[in-house]
């Protein structure tokens, strides 16, 4: 049988692996609530947030607060970028229409990227203070592991406080409800949409960070598993609910671990085939996730 | 106040609005009436700027607003309370009312504001932190007029204000609105009760598949014996 200091350890592993899938889960699903959009390109800017933090590391030395920061921004600028250039013109198009567009800005990022930094891997290599690891045992994890989790705790606070209590966040909510009755509130909806954009795009740039400092190797598709995990973990979750893509994050990360952990090895490959099982069963069980509501859609 | 000259509206290749031309004058209620799919609430949808006219003109005090997003009619001074309530139904009762005054940015007189609502709709008061979805249909209808109404409005739009409400609550409704009104807002009503809506406007505007039939005083088209014929069930 699995010892208690192996089943911690894969407890701590699932945390962290679950606070990137929230972090990113959280922007698909906001962008869900209010554009009826799968944003494929969502994964993408992962990638760019990783790569920022990269050459920040590596060209300018930078310290590590601004190696956090920074991608942060970037990934959310071009998540509003892409807005304005991709979606904004197919406001009044057909829902498929936007579900094409993100696959092509996701194919058109990726392969930006491949000649731009070339497809080749490269290693993302943190500061030795944040590589440091502690043991209790059998228990091991890095400080850069600390900081994942309290940084996800962190900003899906700070969200939720936005979203649940100012104004903005109200009309937030009440877009993602009904764009028309938000006009009719007096709420300019291309500035809510693209604040959306911007906030989940932030989100994915740090989950992007965090990713790479996790595995220690970044390259230009390295978002595109993440993305479509993201994706179903806010599935779980239920769609457009903001807990619900954190819970559906921490769930994912536990169901991935403990397949790989406490499953015979062999079936260690199909790990990432078997959170796509967990998508197909989900959906067959309880398909508005979790946190989900039925659909209403206007007419 | 407000002017619509000859403005048509398509819903695709379908002509809903063949020229409408109508006049609000500032502190009137005046309503449209007629029967479904006639375009009275394609009419509203057209004023507060979610459809976009193919031709014709729409003025408030004076200034062309055909092309004005409607987000900033509503900073203009026209509040829509669209048919069929479409009140926020994640957000609390309260939520809702502070959508109402989202462009507004006096503190003390949005929370007066609220407290006179909740003067002429004491039953909001009692659900203030309910999801407003928990609410009766009669409830929503109330806070639906209510959120318009902490918009401030100049102009305020109401799209069938009485749809699935009981008829004690229709009289009681319809006191609001003529109170509302006697404090300055002026008022276009659309209504499928097309006699309570005469009785309580000034004038009033018959339409008929996309065009105005009959205007006029709303006491004598309420005489009329066309209108009464087809409108008002005599």
């Amino acid at each position: 049988m699995f010892s208690l200091p192996y089943v911690l350890q894969q407890f701590i592993n699932a945390i962290i692996l679950g606070s990137i899938y929230a972090l990113v889960a959280i922007g698909l699903s906001m962008v869900y609530g209010i554009l009826r959009l799968i944003n494929f390109a969502h994964g993408d800017i992962l990638m760019i947030g990783a790569y920022t933090g990269l050459f920040l590391l590596t060209l300018y030395k930078a310290p590590f607060a601004i190696v956090l920061i920074v991608p942060m921004l970037v990934g959310g600028l071009i998540g509003v970028i892409v807005e304005r250039v991709a979606y904004r013109p197919l406001r009044k198009a057909p829902e498929v229409a936007l579900l094409i567009t993100s696959l092509a800005v996701s194919m058109f990022i990726e392969n930006l990227a491949i000649m731009v930094l070339s497809p080749r891997p490269r290693r993302f290599r943190i500061p030795s203070f944040l590589s440091k690891s502690h043991f209790y045992g059998a228990i091991n994890f890095r400080n850069i592991d600390i900081l994942i989790v309290i940084l996800t705790v962190v900003l899906v606070v700070v969200l939720t406080l936005f979203v649940k209590k100012t104004k903005i966040g109200i009309a937030m909510r009440a877009t993602a409800e009904s764009i028309n009755t938000s006009y009719l509130m007096g709420i300019n909806v291309n500035n809510i949409i693209m604040l959306t954009f911007a906030i989940g795009s932030l989100l994915a740039g740090v989950a992007g960070m965090m990713f790479a400092s996790k595995y220690g190797r970044i390259e230009p598709f390295m978002g595109f598993l993440p993305g479509l995990k993201a994706f179903v973990a806010s599935v779980i979750g239920g769609i457009g609910s903001l807990p619900g893509a954190v819970m559906g994050g921490y769930l994912l990360g536990f169901a991935e671990i403990f397949f790989v952990g406490f499953l015979p090895p062999q079936l260690s490959g199909y790990r990432d085939g078997f959170v796509f099982l967990l998508l197909i069963i989900v959906l067959l069980i309880r398909p508005s996730g979790i946190f989900g509501q039925a659909e209403k859609r206007e007419v | 106040m407000l002017r619509l000259e000859n403005v048509e509206v398509y819903y695709g290749v379908i002509r809903a609005l063949k020229g409408i031309t109508l006049k609000v004058e500032k502190g009137e209620i005046v309503s449209l009436i007629g029967a479904n799919g006639a375009g009275k609430t394609t009419t509203l949808r057209t004023i507060s700027g979610l459809l976009t006219p193919k031709s014709g003109k729409i003025y408030y005090n004076d200034q062309d607003i055909t092309y004005v997003p409607p987000y900033k009619r509503v900073g203009m001074g026209i509040a829509h309370s669209p048919e069929g309530r479409e009140i926020f139904t994640t957000l609390t009762v309260y939520e809702n009312l502070v959508l109402g005054s989202y462009l507004r940015n006096d503190r003390e007189g949005i929370e007066k504001d609220i407290n006179w609502i909740f003067s002429l709709f004491p039953r909001l008061k009692e659900r203030l932190s309910k999801p407003a979805g928990t609410l009766s249909g009669g409830e929503q209808q109330m806070l639906a007029i209510g959120r318009a109404l902490m918009a401030k409005p100049q102009l305020l739009m109401l799209d069938e204000p009485s749809l699935g409400l009981a008829p004690i609550l229709v009289e009681e409704l319809f006191e609001v609105i003529e109170d509302i009104n006697k404090q300055g807002t002026t008022i276009l009503l659309v209504e499928q009760n097309a006699n309570m809506a005469l009785s309580i406007s000034q004038r009033a505007y018959v339409l008929e598949t996309g065009s105005v039939k009959m205007e006029g005083d709303a006491k004598e088209l309420q005489e009329n014996e066309d209108v009464k014929k087809a409108y008002l069930g005599a």
